[in-house]
């Protein structure tokens, strides 16, 4: 698995968080990824990441008052990239086993130290066939859904043949799900446009 | 089904179909309804409300029988009111496209009118009338071709084809065998269609409804000439299709001759053929007084069948008054009613002895399966066309009963059925007069004596309401005053949504045709006269009746 970028450190059944194997490779935001608990493939969507230093009780610092640019400071402080960490959380959006598609929560957990890989191109478009998976991103309790929502869609519609279409498609599930609450559906609909 | 087509259904990326709608296309669901308003359907996201047009058929795919339906309203909705408040952007096509079909949809309203197929019935004996609704999410298809010739016939020997349903090719077909059995009407304002829609008719049952037609002509198109856009152009008539089968009569020789019409007999009408019925029946377009009309009766009491003559000839005399008063007629009646008289008497066809009985030739032509036009030439006004019409058609009647009556017996055949041809109908059909007419009498007894009417008019509110309840089968075209809707609507089921439709009718050659002769209202274009092309149309239903009789001697010889 040479594409790995992180590893499960806390997982739950809707969620787990991965830890970044480089300072900040975190991927963007709403992009999917999946994590393997054999037979099963767990597939979620990227919310909340943050980097911050290896110790809970010990804050990073400033240190870049002489330097000239960001990139010098790490440049001088080596050490630094093993004193931080970058971390992400990931929604879980569905579950993968054999050749079936599933867009709702694996009956397990990942495993922690699994590993986390993005999502090919083609797993993609054939995981966003459907769009049942918007209901669980609806229910995050992480980032407003509106941004991951929208975040997600277009991730997804990068690698549409048609982007426009999906993104039309994707908002006429979203106004279903969203019915009752016209400015939240336009706040979605507004950012999704490419 | 291929992956790539699934895909493009479940995500709704069909794209709107650029030439219309298909025939078999899913127009949409039924989402809620009631026998007596009919149901709601929501459209499919696919399927444009710009592509939807009141008055077209649908199918409804229910669980256990398809409906037959049509489409009477067609509506936007959102389902947040919010939405329409405060819309997207002009610019925001995104958010419009996202919220077509979803958040804002088109709505159909849909009547159904038949079930098609189900049960036992319906496979022996066709479409029946509805008595329930679909299920909820019943799939809604426009009509194929193929149910609506379940529903409105094919073309035989007693079906004619009248002209298509709005927007589609197929054939609307009556059985005319059927149609004639009652009085029917043809209804619209000035210049909409009815006498072509009338001439179509009249050609379609003088070949199918094994019935013969007396027209009276007030205005000379249904025997040889019509003209159309107007007077600008000239179309043909009866007789020049059908010079076998048809014969034109006429009250204005002269003119006549100069339009260069064939005609078969002259009508002139005698004094003494007058009866006071006929002058009750002027009462108002004669201007006589109630007194005048009472006078008229007692004046043949008292004169015989003479009447008519003797009074116009009762002089300013001592014995006229002796006469007058022994009758009690009051000086000032009598002059009333002599100037009304004096107005019959002008009109050129009347004479004081016909040399030939007008009723004696119409029924001799009749009885030989001849149809009679009578044209009125250039007497067109309303007096001589009461007169005359009134006068002949309730002779003839009373030939038609006696020979009904002859027949019972059993020894002789029933006559033909009759069909009698009138325009301006309220004039003899309004409520006052309708109880005096003899039309009035046929228009109620539903072919008591094998005769029926087909009445012509263009202000079916002034009829009487008894009588326009007891006609069989209604053609309108378009109305626009209110009160005449309502009359030519009244007692219909789906009165509501089939007002809609009239409402929508084009100005011309447009119609909605109702009751006893078709399983249900359809609004249709009555087919087109007055092209060669039309012409050969219409008579080859003619060469088809004719082989039809040829084979069927073929068969016996
Ligand atoms: N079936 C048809 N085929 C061709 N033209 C038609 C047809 N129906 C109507 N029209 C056109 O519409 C015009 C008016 O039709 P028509 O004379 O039948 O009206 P109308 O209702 O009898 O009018 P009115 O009440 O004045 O007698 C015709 O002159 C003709 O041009
Ligand atoms: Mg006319």
């Amino acid at each position: 698995m040479e594409n790995k970028i992180a590893e499960v450190i806390a997982a739950g059944s809707a969620e787990f968080t991965a830890e970044c194997y480089e300072l900040y490779n975190i991927p963007p935001l709403g992009s999917l990824v999946k994590t393997i608990n054999e037979p099963v493939e767990i597939i979620g969507v990227v919310g909340q990441s943050m980097t911050s230093g290896f110790e809970p009780g010990r804050r990073p610092i400033a240190r870049g008052k002489d330097e000239a640019s960001e990139a010098a400071v790490y440049q001088t402080n080596p050490q630094l990239t093993k004193l931080l960490r970058s971390e992400f959380q990931v929604v879980v959006i569905g579950h993968k086993n054999g050749a079936n598609l599933f867009q709702y929560l694996p009956p397990k957990p990942a495993h922690i130290h699994g590993f986390v890989l993005p999502c090919s191109s083609d797993e993609i478009q054939t995981f966003s066939r459907s769009f049942d998976f918007l209901n669980l991103l609806m229910h995050n309790e992480q980032i407003p859904p509106e941004e991951l929502i929208a975040a997600a869609l277009r991730e997804m519609s990068r690698v549409q043949p048609d982007p426009s279409a999906f993104l039309i498609a994707a908002g006429k599930k979203l106004t279903g799900l969203m019915s009752g609450d016209y400015q939240k559906l336009k706040a979605v609909l507004g950012r999704l446009t490419l | 089904m291929t992956e790539g087509k699934k895909r493009d259904q479940t995500l709704g990326l069909v794209a709107n179909n650029e030439k219309g709608l298909q025939v078999d296309q899913a127009l949409g669901l039924v989402v809620s309804g009631s026998v007596e308003k009919g149901t709601e359907v929501r459209l499919d996201s696919q399927a444009s409300v710009e592509d939807m047009v009141v008055g077209r058929y649908v199918t409804i795919a229910g669980k256990k029988r398809r409906f037959f339906g049509m489409i009477t309203d067609i509506s936007l909705g959102v389902t947040d009111p919010e939405i329409a408040v405060s819309p997207p952007d002009t610019a925001d096509t995104f958010t419009a496209a996202v919220l077509e079909g979803t958040a804002t949809y088109g709505a159909l309203h849909v009547l159904p009118m038949l079930t098609l197929g189900g049960e036992a019935t319906a496979i022996t004996e066709g479409p029946q009338p509805v008595k329930t609704v679909p299920s909820h999410f019943s799939r809604v298809n426009l009509a194929s071709e193929s149910d609506m010739e379940l529903v409105f016939g094919k073309e035989d020997e007693s079906r004619f084809y009248i002209g298509n349903p709005l927007d589609m090719e197929t054939h609307l077909c009556l059985d005319l065998e059927t149609l004639v059995k009652r009085s029917n009407g043809i209804f619209g304002k000035s210049g909409t269609g009815k006498t072509f829609l009338t001439r179509i008719l009249l050609i379609g049952m003088l070949q199918k409804s094994r019935a013969v037609n007396l027209i009276f002509d007030m205005h000379n198109e249904y025997g040889w000439m019509g003209t159309s856009e107007g007077g600008q152009r000239q179309v043909k008539a009866l007789k020049q299709l059908f010079p076998e089968s048809v014969a034109v009569f006429t009250l204005d020789e002269e003119n006549s001759r100069r339009r260069g019409v064939s005609t078969d007999f002259v009508v002139k009408i005698g004094f003494e053929e007058i009866d006071p019925e006929d002058i009750s029946l002027l009462r108002q377009t004669l201007n006589l007084t109630e007194a005048a009309v009472e006078a008229v009766y007692q004046l043949r009491r008292k004169l015989g069948r003479d009447w008519m003559q003797k009074a116009i000839d009762l002089n300013d005399s001592d014995e006229t008054r002796a006469l007058l008063a022994e009758m009690s007629i009051h000086e000032s009646t009598f002059q009333n009613l002599k100037r009304g008289l004096a107005t019959i008497r002008r009109l050129p066809f009347i004479v004081s002895r016909s040399p030939v009985d007008a009723v004696k030739q119409i029924m001799e032509y009749l009885d030989r399966g001849m149809n009679v036009v009578l044209e009125f030439g250039r007497f067109r006004d309303i007096a001589a066309y009461m007169l005359v019409a009134n006068m002949l058609a309730r002779r003839i009647y009373n030939r038609y009963q006696e020979k009904m009556e002859a027949s019972m017996g059993g020894t002789v055949a029933p006559p033909t059925p009759l069909v009698i041809t009138i325009e301006e109908a309220h004039k003899f059909l309004n409520t006052e007069i309708a109880s005096q007419t003899i039309f009035g009498t046929i228009a109620r007894e539903m072919r008591k004596y094998n005769v029926t009417l087909l009445v012509i008019d263009q202000r079916p509110s002034a009829i009487d309401e008894e009588i326009m309840s007891q006609m069989g089968t209604k053609i309108t075209c378009l109305l626009d005053n209110e009160r005449d809707i309502d009359a030519v609507l009244a007692g219909v089921s789906g009165k509501n949504e089939l007002k809609t439709v009239l409402a929508r009718l084009a100005p011309k050659q447009q119609a909605l045709i109702f009751g006893h002769a078709v399983p249900m209202p359809v609004p249709f274009r009555p087919r087109d006269w007055g092209t060669a092309e039309s012409y050969k149309e219409f008579t080859r239903g003619n060469n088809y009746a004719q082989k039809a009789e040829k084979d069927i001697k073929d068969l016996f010889d």
